[in-house]
Formats: C-alpha cells, structure tokens, sequence
C-alpha cells in the first residue's frame, strides 16, 4: 500500500495516467474530482449543443414565419426542450459541475472534495436525469409543450410528457443539492492551512454563495415537480383550479427556487470574472471583501425577488410593490462587482489574451441585461413588456451573454491546466468577436420587438416584425459559426503538440503552482498560505 | 478520535482523505436542511389552503382517527429516545444493549408503518382517496385537506420506511463491528435523520389531527 501511495503522489505523473483502471472505466469508476469535472465538461457539450441545435431550428422558422418549417405544436415542443436542456442541462450545473469539481479542491490547496463518492453519484444523477428528459422526447404521448417553467393547470391536462420531463428535472435537482452540499463541506473542512476566509480565491466565494442557494432552493422545487407528478397520476388536487387547488401557488413554488437560480447560474461566472481579470491586468484585485460579500449578498436577497415573475398574475399590489423593491436592491451588489472589476483593470498592465476578451465582452452584454432587467422590474413598464421578446431578450443576455459566455471564457483560461495543451490563440479570439457579434445581432433585435410587441413563444407573427426577426435569424448563424469554430480550436488543440506551461497566464491562485494537467493527488505538500490569494510579489 | 486517519484505498487504488468525522456531520446537518426545505413547500401550501378553507379542513379534520394519530406519536417520539440511548450505550461499549435498542427502535418505525396502513386502508374503504367515489360529494376544500393529508403523511412514510432500511445498514455494520465507539459516526448521522422524521411528525399531527374543536 505503501509503495502504491508513493508511486500515486508522484508530481510529474499527470492524473490521467495515474491509476490503476484502463479505458472508460478508469473514468467511470473514478472518485477524482478532476476526472468527474472533465466528464461533465463532455456531458454538458454534448446537451449544450443538442440545446443550440434546438434553438437554430426556432430561429430557422421564424425566418419566413408562418407555417414554413414547423407548426405550432412543434415549435412548442421545441421552446419547452430547448429550455428545460438549457436551464436544467447546461446554465444551472454549468460552471459548479465542471470548473467547481475541477478547480475548487485545487484552489483552496486540498487533494479532493469532502465526499468523493457521492460526488460521483452526483454525476450519475446528472446523467441520468439528462437521459430522462432526452427520454421524454422519444416515448409515447410526445415532448413535454408547456414551456420550462411547467405552469399548472396546462401542465397538468396536456398529454403531452410532461411527467417524465418533471421527473428528470427533479433528478437533475438532487445532482445539484449533492454537488452543494459537497462543495460547502469542503470549503468548511479542506482549506488549506493558512487559508483564512478572507484568502479563498474570489472562484470559491462564488461557488460557495451558489452552493447555499442549490441547498436551500432546489428542495422547493423537488416537492412541487413532485406534485405536478402526483397530480397527473394520481389525481391529487393541489394546484388544480377544477379540484379548488390555487395555480398561483404553484408559481410562487416554482418561482421560489427558479429565481434564486438565476444565482446559481450567475454567481459562479461572476467568481470567474475575479479570477481571470486580477490575471490579465496583472495586478491585485481590487476590493476583495466587497466582490466577496457582494456574492453572499446577491445569493440572499435573490432568495427573495421571485414575485417578479408574478407582477401580471393576479397577486396582490402590496406584494408587487416590496417584490419590485428588492428587485431593484439585487442591483446593487451586482454594481459593486462590475465597478470592482473595472477598477482592477484601471493601471493594470493589461495583456488582451483570449480568456480576458471573454471577460470584457461579458461586462457589456451583462451590463445590457442587467439594465433590462431594472425595466422588467419596474411594475409598469413589466405590465407593458411581460411575455413579449424583451423578456426573451433579457434573459438571453444575462444567462447565455453571462453564464454562457463565461462557460466558455473559463473554458479558454482553464483549458492549458485541465489538459496541459495550448490552443490557437488568435482562432479563439476569431470565435469570441464571432460569437459576440452573432450574439448581439441575434438578440438585440428581440428588445425592439418585444417593445413594439411581439409576444414570445409563437411561430409565427406579423409582417411588421420581419426585417428584426430577419436580422435576428442571421446573428444565430454567425453565432453558431462562432461557437463551431471555437470547439473546433479546443478539439484541435488537445489533438495537438503544443504542450502548456504550468502557469501560462501568470495567474497567482494556486492551481497555478500545480503542474499542467496537475497530478493525481493536486499537491506533492498541501501549501502553506500567507498571502491573499491575487497578492503579487 | 477524529485525528486517527484510516487511508482507504478505492478501486482505482487511488488514495483518498481519511475520515473526516466533521464534514460527515456538516454534511448531515446540511442534508437535513434540505429536507426541512422540501416538506417546507408543502408546509407553505397547507397553510395557504388551510387560510382559504379554514371551515373545511376543521370539518374534514374529524374523520381521522385521534386514537391511531396519538399511538403513533407516542411511538415514533419513543423510538427518537431508544435511538439516542443506544448510541450512548454503543459509546459506552454496551454493544448489546445498544443492538437490543436499535432493535427496539426499528421496531417501534415498523409499527408506526403498520398502524399507518390501517389508517389509510380504512380511508380508501369509505372512498376517501384522489378521484375516489366519496371525493366527488365532498368540498373543494375537504378534497384539498384530503389531498395534502396522503400527499404529506405519504411523504413522512416514505421518510420512515428510509430510515427503517437506514437502521438495517447500522445494525448489521454494529454486529460486524464496523460501527464501533471509536467510529460512530454514521450511526449518529441515521440518528439525526430519525430525529427529523420525528419533528417532522410533530408538526404533521396537530395539524392534520387536532384542528378540530369538538
């Protein structure tokens, strides 16, 4: 055993020849928090583009409009799927599954999570919710045509598979409270000596502020996915209106965990910001404790803006009011974080590599969506604009523009570490302007139709909207081509020779000091720390 | 205790951290928030129910058995007790008496089950269930106390039964002596869990049993 220990701990031995299984079970089977990360980094690819493949097929119609590829049940199969792949698959587990497994363990100088094993379980549980929901598409009674968000009393009458759908969505939701839960043990249990709270990598401090809200919100959800379950099969009465159940209730439940998520997505790619710009302009952060607390601070007033959604349902005026009030304070800390970043690159030496070009690109399209989302959060201006494409808009800007970018912009500042190979740098700046150009042009269009009126989730529309939806239609092409060329750069790379440094950024937090790709057990000696985690000498 | 550091070594013989019995715990006491937080939803929905229909669910409330729901309090709030007290006993190294009331414990949750199954099988014979022939002359609101009351109590079973089979694993890893006094820990965190069962339950029976004024 010995000997074994000595022979794993070896720091020149990459984790991916370390081990004793061969093949896919030495993934399968494995406990390692990096391996778990990469297989869901392939996972969640693999749902992300099926996701886009849906959207590119909406766009597609909505180019002539009318009944041209697709009618209207289908292109409400199509929203539903694409939403529930999207939110459930990709923007939600996103950046926590893949870069917090990855990364977090590493950056706070430990050699695992708390819990390995049920780590893993956690992955199988993703995977098989996943399958669950791909499953729905294929059995009898067809895809779920509710739209994400399950709204009773449809969701309970339609025919359609939204049981199956649910289910996978609950499934998806105990992945997620695991992975939580892990990660807030082992920010508690395995940092580093030295690492005081107020020296944890700004990553960690988001990961940890989403990590609460996948404990404490995705229960709700759990229940009430259950209910709609137990509604349709069993003919409970909760939510239906026939049976005297409330259907607001069922969207105050639903909201109550679908709005803080919105943090659990955001939050993460906010940590990301703090790591890579610090990097980039070579310089300290600045404002550590506030972007710290921000994140604390945005994790627990979204527990409490979910009405939101509800201004045009029916509740009450008192409650719309103190609603759109705390709307309006989530923007604060959310303000603290952007003028922080922008003040760390102000002197900074700054070195415009790929990852930073992500960064820079997701301030603007963020702060577009933040702004929008003050205008749905204001009561009337939401009663004019509820349901109409500047919602679709909004949201798009601040998940895809926010999460999703920033997916991708870690996946560019992390990728020399996670598989110890360097890409093409000048192809992935290429991809980023094309993805950022396709992006504006797909979805700036939808805030002026949705202003002149434009209801979300139709097929078709009238004539007056064409030349946007035109417009619209061919930033999808431009941003899918971005995004193909990109996955083609990282796909071409990790075939390639070019072999990364160990710290090719110059980055300062300690993923840094491990070799590219690190070693099985991270660190040959947990580190020591004595100084914060951007300090530069 | 918790200094000593077991290596383990997984499949891959990859080594991994020794045991850490304070995450185990923290991981526990964060598990059981989230099951606070889950029948927290439907806490939140009996009460909306219950402020719209107050008059309906204090009617519906009669036809539950006060007696069945009393026992199985006595119960359940026994076994929490056996459940700590055994754990102190295997502490103490009192490995048999600890078996005999872990025992005591799995059996006091069968019979919670069991008087359960009369409960609702006696229910179900007057009609009384989702879409069952005595639901459609009844109030919205009764069908809605109904509603909750097997979708809620049904819950908290399946909460039980968990645990039940939670017991099982400890009572065979003590007889194989893989729980011991220096290494408890999984038996305090199904203790825990059964303690949750049990507050959960607490709640559950007033309002489901003892709304009614006579």
């Amino acid at each position: 055993m010995m000997e074994n220990a000595e022979l794993v701990n070896n720091p020149d031995v990459s984790f991916y020849n370390s081990g004793s299984r061969k093949g896919i079970l030495s993934w399968l089977l494995s406990t390692d928090h990096k391996r778990i990360g990469i297989m869901y980094l392939v996972a969640m690819i693999i749902f992300f583009l099926t996701g886009m493949t849906l959207g590119f097929l909406m766009r597609l119609e909505m180019l002539p409009g009318a009944r041209s590829l697709m009618g209207a049940q289908t292109y409400n199969e199509l929203f539903t799927l694409h939403g529930v792949i999207m939110i459930f698959l990709f923007i939600i587990p996103g950046i926590p599954a893949v870069f917090g497994n990855f990364f977090l363990p590493i950056m706070i100088g430990a050699k695992d999570v708390s819990f390995p094993r049920l780590n893993l379980m956690s992955w199988y549980l993703y995977i098989a919710g996943g399958l669950i929901v791909i499953l729905s598409l294929l059995t009898a009674g067809g895809p779920a045509d509710t739209g994400w968000t399950f709204y009773v009393p449809y969701s309970i009458r339609t025919q359609s598979n939204v049981s199956l759908a649910v289910f996978g969505a609950f499934v998806l939701g105990f992945a997620s409270i695991l992975t939580g839960l892990n990660f807030i043990t082992t920010i508690h249990r395995l940092r580093a000596p030295g690492m005081k709270w107020f020296k944890m990598p700004l990553f960690a401090w988001g990961l940890y502020s989403t990590a609460w809200i996948q404990l404490l919100a995705t229960p709700v959800i759990g229940i009430t996915l259950l209910l709609i379950i137990l509604e349709r099969f069993f003919g409970v009465g909760v939510f239906d209106p026939a049976l005297g159940g409330d259907p607001l209730l069922y969207q105050h439940l639903f909201w109550i965990y679908s709005h803080p998520a919105v943090y659990i997505m955001i939050l993460p790619a906010m940590g990301l910001v703090s790591e890579i710009i610090p990097t980039f302009a070579k310089k300290n952060i600045f404002g550590y404790v506030p972007i710290a607390i921000s994140s604390l601070a945005i994790a627990f007033i979204g527990y409490l803006v979910w009405g939101h959604h509800m201004f045009s349902s029916g509740i009450s005026d008192t409650s719309r009011v103190i609603f759109s009030l705390l709307t309006f304070l989530v923007a604060v800390p959310s303000g603290v974080k952007v003028f922080n970043w922008v003040a760390t690159l102000y002197k900074g030496s700054i070195d415009l590599r790929a990852p930073l070009l992500f960064v820079l690109s997701f301030i603007v399209i963020f702060s577009i969506g933040g702004l929008t989302g003050l205008v749905l959060g204001s009561l009337n201006t939401d009663i004019h604009l509820t349901d109409t494409y500047f919602v679709v808009a909004h949201f798009h800007y601040v998940m895809f523009g926010g999460m999703g970018l920033l997916f991708f912009g870690g996946l560019h500042y992390w990728f020399p570490k996670m598989f110890g190979k360097m890409y093409n740098e000048r192809i992935a700046k290429t991809a980023c302007i094309l993805f950022v150009i396709g992006f504006n042009s797909l979805y700036f269009p939808m805030f002026i139709m949705g202003y002149l009126g434009m209801p979300r989730r139709y097929y078709d529309y009238l004539p007056q909207f064409k030349p946007y939806h035109i417009i619209s239609t061919v930033g999808s092409w431009i941003l899918i081509l971005g995004i193909l060329i990109m996955i083609f750069n990282l796909v071409k790379a990790l075939r390639g020779k070019e072999k990364a440094s160990m710290n090719p950024w110059g980055g300062t937090t300690l993923e840094w000091t491990v070799s590219s790709p690190p070693p099985l057990e991270n660190f040959d000696q947990i580190p020591v720390i004595t100084k914060g985690p951007y300090e530069r000498e | 205790m918790s200094n000593e550091s077991e290596i383990i070594v997984t499949q891959n013989s990859e080594m991994h951290i020794h045991r850490d019995d304070e995450a185990s715990k923290i991981g526990m006491w964060l598990f059981l928030f989230t099951e606070l937080l889950l029948f927290g939803g439907m806490f939140i929905l009996y009460a909306a129910y219950r402020f719209m229909f107050s008059d309906a669910f204090s009617i519906a409330s009669i036809r539950l058995d006060r007696i069945i729901g009393s026992v199985n309090t006595i119960i359940l709030l026994t076994s929490s007790l056996t459940v700590v007290l055994s754990i102190t006993a295997l502490k103490r190294n009192q490995k048999k008496f600890a078996i005999f009331l872990l025992l005591f414990t799995m059996i006091c949750g069968l019979l919670f089950l069991v008087n359960k199954y009369f409960e609702w099988s006696a229910k179900i014979q007057h009609g009384i269930y989702p879409k069952g022939p005595e639901m459609a002359n009844l109030p919205d609101g009764e069908v809605m106390f109904y509603g909750l009351y097997y979708v809620m109590t049904g819950l908290h079973g399946l909460h039980v039964l968990v645990g039940l089979i939670f017991f099982t694993f400890i009572l065979i890893f003590v007889l194989k002596n893989k729980i011991t006094s220096e290494n408890i820990q999984k038996f305090e965190n199904s203790g825990l869990y059964w303690h949750l069962v049990d507050i959960i339950w607490i709640f559950l029976f007033p309002l489901f049993y003892l709304i009614h004024a006579y």
